[in-house]
């Protein structure tokens, strides 16, 4: 699925790391969501009921907010891209740090698959690729919702599915990555204690305006607000060259992520 | 041994401050059944974790199939099959799938693993919880899964990592007569186990492991007859009655004395026997049997297997 980051990932790893099998996890996690699929979907609703509570309830008490371009636009009209961005980002997120840390520490599902011909980058890359899949469902459900609703205003809205899928793989691959280091469930907080604040901070709900310059210097620097500025400008038709610094953000994060997950696999498990 | 399908040289494993594996050599040949054998921590997982190209060695020379599990460990895990000491069946999928996906895995074709799936259940006996989650299942069919899984590839050779610890005598005999049918079928085995029943049912050849080191090698009657005498008396005393293990040694070629009893080692049991009730003692039970394994263990390293 990445044959762009698995040659890098490779020359990080020894000899030995990657069968090109990695689809065949896709393939499990695929045979195992058939048999769980309630608690799949469930992650799909939580933006859902954000867009419903937040559009419609402050909706109705906010006027008006600045769009992308300065001119105006209704509150539900700004968070809907923001929490388009969130779907793509839980999805991955859910699954590549509760569900990876269980098959890791709990499962030892990985042990079994490392003594076939798979290595770690199958794995990880395997692992990221059913988070990213997650994540993009999540994103294609959003977007249907707001297609429903009539917030997708321009024909780049098209992109923005593409765009989630890269947004949910960057979230996967640092996720999967960050799962490697925690050692219990209590560690978990954690997780919630970025996740959360990133949630609320990044132009989700607000324009950065709002802020004072130290915190926009912040939350500028955060992944999801990258994420929400991109889907903003597709689904509101503002895009310019300024989009590809999101897209170079989310390579970087996919890169490192990779990299680091097949090599925390390869340290944790080939010991 | 150029046609061993594992040949160990000096053989090193170490995790940190402990020595696991302290120079092991090992040769197993096509079509035999090798065992380690030896109490927990005595280095057996790590020797096969080596073996099985998913822990790399610290020291040594190891060769598995030809090959060197540093540089060909893909190529070796393809022809192998392992059982780990901890079964780690995927709980979120079905017996049946648990077969299909592992040999997906492998990379075989769908309609290969579906057919190889059927066979194994098969084998295994448990064609008729194919389509049942795995967790329900007892630990002997667990366990029973999990050797069907680690054939899938058609291994040549088996790793089995303590196959029948913590199963009760009934489903132990069941998966021993499993593996039997393996070897006769010719799939060369390594097992490891720190039951001496086991060792003697299953290998043809074994090594006694203690504290990372092999103290003994041969089959189970050699290693019996080289260490320990055809028969066994086993005395239990009162304690205020008990003897001195020095008192009793004249009589017999050994005497081992364990907290709950004494163990003479002679020829004829039964003359032994006598001879102690003739020496004024007064046992409160007397058996003799036949050596084991687990006297072979005793006699070298003073300590019981399993304790
Ligand atoms: N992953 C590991 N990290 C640290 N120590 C280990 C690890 N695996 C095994 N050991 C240690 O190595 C020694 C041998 O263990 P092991 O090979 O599991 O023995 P056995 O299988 O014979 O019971 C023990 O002291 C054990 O604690
Ligand atoms: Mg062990």
């Amino acid at each position: 699925m990445s044959a762009l980051e698995t040659p890098f990932a490779l020359r990080l790893l020894p000899g030995g790391s990657y069968a090109g099998r990695s689809r065949m996890l896709l393939l499990r996690s695929a045979t195992a969501a058939r048999r769980a699929w309630m608690a799949f979907f469930s992650g799909f609703f939580e933006p859902v009921f954000y867009l419903v509570a937040m559009g419609q309830g402050l909706g109705s008490m906010v006027g008006p907010l600045p769009g992308p371009d300065g001119s105006p636009i209704s509150y539900i009209a700004f968070i809907a891209p923001g929490l388009l961005a969130a779907s793509a980002m839980n999805g991955a997120v859910f699954d590549s740090t509760f569900n990876v840390f269980f098959k890791l520490k709990y499962a030892r599902l990985y042990d079994a698959m490392l003594a076939t011909p798979l290595g770690p980058v199958d794995v990880a890359l395997g692992e990221i690729g059913w988070a990213l899949l997650r994540g993009g469902l999540y994103a294609l459900g959003f977007l249907a919702v707001m297609g429903g609703s009539g917030l997708l205003v321009s024909p780049w809205a098209l992109l923005a599915l593409p765009a989630a899928l890269v947004v949910a793989f960057a979230f996967a691959a640092v996720g999967m990555a960050a799962t490697s280091y925690l050692r219990s469930w209590q560690d978990f907080d954690l997780v919630t204690l970025v996740i959360m604040p990133m949630f609320l901070f990044s132009t989700t709900f607000f324009p950065l305006s709002v802020y004072p310059r130290w915190l926009q210097v912040v939350v500028e620097c955060l992944p999801l607000y990258h994420a929400v500025e991109l889907m903003r400008g597709l689904t509101t038709g503002l895009v310019g060259p300024g989009m590809l610094v999101h897209v170079a953000y989310f390579a970087v994060m996919i890169v490192l992520g990779v990299a680091v997950a097949a090599r925390r696999l390869d340290v944790l498990l080939l010991k | 041994m150029a046609d061993g399908l594992v040949q160990a040289r000096g053989l090193y494993k170490r995790f940190g401050a402990i020595e696991a594996v302290r120079g092991i050599d090992v040769d197993v040949a096509r079509g035999e059944v090798f065992g380690f054998l030896g109490p927990n921590g005595a280095g057996k997982s790590s020797a096969m974790r080596m073996i099985a190209c998913v822990s790399p060695r610290t020291g040594g020379e190891l060769q598995v199939l030809g090959m060197d599990p540093g540089r060909d460990g893909p190529r070796i895990r393809a022809r192998i099959g392992v059982v780990p000491q901890l079964d780690n069946l995927d709980a979120e999928l079905s017996v049946r799938q648990n077969l299909e996906i592992y040999g997906r895995y492998f990379g075989l074709p769908r309609a290969h693993v579906r057919e190889k799936a059927r066979e194994l259940l098969a084998f295994a006996q448990l064609t008729e919880r194919a389509d049942d989650p795995v967790e329900p299942l007892s630990g002997g069919m667990k366990r029973r899964l999990t050797i069907a899984r680690s054939l899938v590839n058609d291994p040549e050779l088996l790793l089995l990592d303590e196959p029948t610890t913590g199963l009760d005598p009934q489903a132990r005999h069941l998966l021993w007569e499993r593996l039997y049918r393996l070897k006769r079928e010719g799939v060369t085995q390594i097992i490891t186990t720190h039951y001496m029943d086991e060792a003697e049912q299953l290998c043809d050849r074994l090594v006694v492991m203690d504290h990372g080191v092999i103290v003994a090698e041969g089959s189970p009657a050699e290693l019996i007859e080289r260490h320990a005498t055809r028969e066994v008396l086993e005395l239990r005393f009162a304690p205020e009655a008990r003897p001195e293990p020095e008192v009793l040694a004249p009589l017999v070629e050994r005497v081992e004395s364990l907290p709950d009893r004494l163990l003479l080692y002679t020829a004829d049991g039964e003359r032994a026997q006598a001879e102690v009730a003739r020496a004024g003692h007064r046992p409160l039970s007397a058996l003799v049997r036949r050596s084991s394994l687990e006297d072979v263990f005793l006699s070298l390293t003073g300590r019981t297997l399993v304790d």
